[in-house]
């Protein structure tokens, strides 16, 4: 086998002689250009925003002197804790008996690939199964110029070289918007430059809102919505970073902005070029892979291509490293002789910004979508932060969480969190999603107080199914 | 944010034409020929659970003067549950905002005023009820020298020059990218600053690189903007909001009294049942002076140095301490508690400095400090503005010489201070000579106090005073 991202590796004790090709680092994106250094940064901005907050002390009666920080020892904190990460896996992977072969991967055909330095050489090597795991890079539209230091993407971001007095943000998606929550924390001033009509596009309506009023409005956050940079200069010559934006829909020139720095956050584009992936005939739709629900690779001719998978990234499916680790242990698990087929819906994600935002399942728009469809009711429960004590004593009564479901029988379409810990708290929707635990067997459940758990706990219990659970197994609706 | 819409009509030049147009003759005109009237109507707050008696204002979604779609959120209410936002009922425009982020109302009452046209908008904001009794007064330094000693004339003197400067780069925003001031570059901080204080990006110099207008310059051009009112010297700034004064009076209407001044009146009206009388002093005040100058440092104000010095002298002579509650007995104080009036935004308060006989100079400091930023911010306890047993008053900030004062029930009496000024003595040894006096006129219930106690206690006060030693220990 072949991969790339080597998360989910160490879960592979299933007797299978396991090598990896690793054309950078070990790790990967995550490990070294996103979730780590990103979490390393949230966890500084978080606590400075805190500290900073004299008003937020002072009601626990608290006064802090004026609180600062050192650039590079944030930077070097990321760092740091990516080379931490990055040789922990080394080890790991080493010590699990996994062979790691450093080089770029080619197919050549069906179970036979190359690794090198690229180009004609190379080293041929057969392998039973191939998972390609080569994930994804930094999306730069075009007409954007990145210089890698006034304009940037998150992989300059992530190194933290400096913090500019004034950087517009491409993309008010998660990336976008956890970078607003760093650099506001640490006395910048952002500008959101998004396509679409509304922030934050990817989350629940509802969420939103409430995030951008809690997460936008009251910091030195402004946006301009419904346009496109169409072209982007780098700083040069004391002059600051030109962008011209144009009306998204129609095209007309709307504004130029002058700005210290741009992050471009436009999403993320698949990293498939050089695979060779001509040799066993599969063309890449937009750049991603196309698989099936086994995440087994799909040829030209809408064939299957024998012991060839692909995860991750790449193949567009869900782009989140935990997604991506979890279409691995379904592969792996098929590989070992069991069928497994994994459930996207139950798979949570997570905004770090302070206060978090999570979700798994459906939103609101897309549950009544859905529900229009195939004939059944949709409800919501919703419940604030502001009746758990827990959340109180912290003085973070700002929170929102939202559960809908299916009233008839139970069924949790999505859950949706805003608020202190929401990233953590999410689990338990989501197991019980994967699980395919109704509500009403959910609810009896006991939490621990005070703990921000109860809001959970608060949502399942205010929720109104007509179904009762009952000791004897309930004949399941088909 | 209550004075906003006053700043915001002074840089809307039509504004206050078109309220006197509509006075004279538009008003008939219009109905004659429209058929359908234009309302203002109002934005009531809403019952968001059955439970809810009063909602707060989390924020305002829109501001004064946006566009309204039936059907759009305009505020977010904080009920007794969660916040919700509220939709608006009507199209139109948000004319008024009645109710500020942050203060609570009612269920049912109104807090915001919508408009159905443009020009309706000033219309509705002259409807809006002024200096609503809940509202908190805005940070504003123009309440500062009326509430505390520390003159604000040297920082009036470095403001005007300020004034002046940002007066006459106006319109001459140096922006290279500006385009000779048709575009205006501004950090986004800075333009959440101008719209909340209702500042014009336009007329600000920017400090920031390449020109840029950053936060800092909004605030100074807003802090100018305030000052400038009495100054004379900004045409077009703000010089018809109005001067550092207590604003949004409209003339020729007719206001009713808030809870505080119904309060004030009631209480005068009571005083006229009580017999007085008024002995003036007056006392040279240089050693004080000189006393506040060394420790002004270590936080001391002169409000409080004269409280120390008045409970000293109340010490020594209780019966003017005391009171008449009953108009048969004296009622023999057993603390000194020294009222001091503070004049805040639509009213007159009272904090009270209790046992300032016994209580540190340097405590009695810090705690005046402290009720003076509760009294402004409309949290004074009961307990902090009822229980004085003498009254304080001073005007000697505004270059009052002298003055009475009215006597507040419940108490025996009060002394009004007026200012400290050079004057032109004659000393017993025949020569000429200038020291700097204050006069104090001390009001009292004649049915306690007597001429000769009032007159004891003064000579006393005036010899403290003038020998300020005890004062520090």
């Amino acid at each position: 086998m072949f991969i790339n991202t080597a998360m989910f590796l160490v879960r592979t004790p299933n007797g299978l002689k396991t090598a990896i090709i690793e054309g950078d680092v070990v790790g990967g994106t995550c490990v070294n250009r996103g979730c780590v250094p990103s979490k390393a940064l949230l966890a500084v901005s978080g606590r400075m925003r805190e500290l900073q907050n004299e008003h937020h002390m002072k009601s626990f009666g608290l006064q802090v002197a004026a609180a600062g920080y050192d650039r590079q020892g944030v930077a070097d904190h990321a760092n740091n804790l990516a080379s931490k990460i990055r040789s922990n896996l080394t080890n790991s992977l080493k010590a699990l008996g996994v062979d790691i072969l450093t080089g770029v991967g080619t197919i050549l055909g069906p179970q036979t690939l190359k690794y090198g330095k690229g180009g004609s050489g190379g080293t041929a090597i057969t392998a039973k199964d191939i998972i390609i795991a080569t994930g994804s890079v930094p999306l730069v539209p075009k007409g954007i110029e990145v210089d890698g230091k006034s304009v940037i993407t998150s992989d300059h971001a992530l190194k933290l070289e400096y913090v500019p007095d004034w950087i517009a943000i491409v993309g008010s998606g998660y990336i976008g918007l956890e970078f607003s929550d760093v650099y506001t924390a640490l006395g910048s001033e952002v500008t959101f430059i998004e396509a679409l009509d509304q922030l934050m596009p990817g989350f629940d309506p509802e969420i939103g809102k409430l995030a951008q009023r809690v997460l936008i409005n009251p910091r030195k956050i402004d946006y301009h919505t419904g346009v496109f940079a169409s072209k982007i200069t780098p700083a040069k010559d004391g002059k600051p970073v030109q962008i011209e934006l144009i009306d998204a829909k129609t095209k007309e020139p709307k504004d130029v902005l002058e700005v210290d720095a741009a992050l471009i956050a436009t999403g993320r584009a698949p990293f498939t070029q050089g695979l060779g992936l001509e040799n066993i005939n599969v063309q890449t739709q937009r750049g991603f892979i196309p698989v099936d629900e086994r995440m087994r690779v799909i040829d030209a001719n809408g064939k299957l291509v024998p012991r060839l998978y692909c995860i991750g990234d790449a193949n567009g499916k869900m782009m989140l490293a935990h997604a991506a680790s979890a279409q691995g242990i379904s592969v792996v698990e098929q590989v070992s002789g069991k069928d497994h087929v994994l459930n996207h819906l139950s798979i949570p994600a997570a905004c770090f910004t302070h206060p978090e935002i999570s979700m798994v399942g459906l939103t609101e728009p897309q549950a009544r979508e859905k529900a229009e469809k195939e004939g059944f009711e949709v409800s919501v429960a919703k419940t604030s932060f502001k009746a758990n004590t827990k959340a109180l004593a912290e003085n973070e009564g700002e929170g929102l969480a939202k559960l809908i479901y299916r009233p008839d029988n139970g069924e949790i379409l999505g859950v949706h969190i805003f608020g202190l810990h929401a990233a953590d708290l999410i689990h338990e929707a989501s197991n019980a999603i994967a699980m395919g635990t109704r509500i009403q067997e959910i609810k009896f459940a006991v939490h621990a107080h005070p703990t921000l758990s109860e809001v959970l706990d608060e949502l399942f219990k205010s929720a109104k199914v007509k179904v009762t659970s009952s000791p004897v197994a309930e004949p399941v609706s088909v | 944010m209550a004075h906003s819409h006053l700043l915001q009509s002074s840089f809307i030049p039509t504004a206050p034409a078109s309220l006197r147009r509509r006075g004279v003759c538009a008003a008939p005109v219009r109905q004659r020929t429209h058929l359908i009237q234009s309302k203002i109507r109002e934005i009531f707050m809403p019952a968001l659970s059955s439970t809810m008696t009063e909602g707060k204002i989390v924020s305002w979604i829109k501001s004064e003067g946006d566009k309204l779609s039936k059907g759009e959120s305009v505020v977010v209410v904080e009920s007794d549950k969660a916040d919700m936002d509220v939709e608006s009922f009507y199209d139109g425009y948000l004319a008024a905002i009645v109710v500020d982020e942050g203060l609570s109302a009612a269920v049912g009452s109104t807090i915001a005023l919508l408009a159905e046209t443009e020009e309706e908008i000033a219309l509705a904001q002259s409807q809006k009820p002024s200096s609503a009794s809940v509202s908190v007064p805005p940070a504003a330094n123009n309440d500062a020298p009326k509430a505390a000693e520390e003159i604000p004339t040297p920082v009036a003197a470095a403001a005007t020059p300020a004034v002046k400067a940002s007066v006459g780069a106006l319109g001459s925003a140096v922006h290279p990218a500006s385009e000779g001031g048709k575009r205006v570059v501004a950090s986004p901080y800075a333009k959440k600053l101008a719209k909340d204080f209702g500042v014009d990006l336009r007329g600000i110099v920017g400090s920031g690189p390449n020109g840029r207008v950053v936060a800092k310059d909004v605030e100074a051009a807003f802090a100018a903007a305030k000052l400038s009112g009495g100054s004379g010297g900004g045409a077009t700034v703000a010089s018809e909001a109005a001067e550092a004064k207590p604003s949004g009076v409209e003339l020729g209407s007719v206001v009713p009294f808030t809870t505080m001044q119904s309060a004030v009146s009631r209480n005068m009206v009571e005083s006229l049942g009580v017999p007085t009388f008024r002995v003036g002093y007056t006392i040279t005040t240089d050693a004080l002076d000189a006393l506040y100058k060394k420790i002004k440092s270590k936080g001391v104000t002169m409000t409080a140095l004269l409280a120390k010095a008045t409970a000293l002298a109340l010490a020594k002579h209780p019966v003017v301490n005391s009171s008449c509650r009953d108009g048969k007995s004296f009622t023999y104080n057993s603390h000194i508690n020294i009222a001091v009036a503070v004049a805040i935004d639509g009213g007159l308060i009272t904090p009270v400095l209790q046992d300032a006989d016994k209580i540190d100079i340097y405590s009695l400091s810090r705690k005046w400090k402290e009720l003076v930023d509760k009294a402004r911010a409309k949290q004074l306890q009961p307990n902090e503005y009822t229980t004085g047993t003498f009254t304080l008053s001073n005007l000697g900030m505004f270059g009052v010489d002298r003055f009475d004062a009215i006597l507040p029930p419940g108490t025996g009496a009060i002394m009004a201070v007026g200012a400290s000024q050079p004057t032109l003595v004659g000393t017993k040894d025949g020569r000429i000579g200038l020291k700097t006096q204050m006069q104090v006129n001390v009001t009292a219930d004649h049915r306690v106090i007597y001429g000769a106690d009032l007159a004891a206690f003064l000579q006393t006060l005036s010899k403290i005073i003038e020998d300020p030693k005890d004062l520090t220990l």
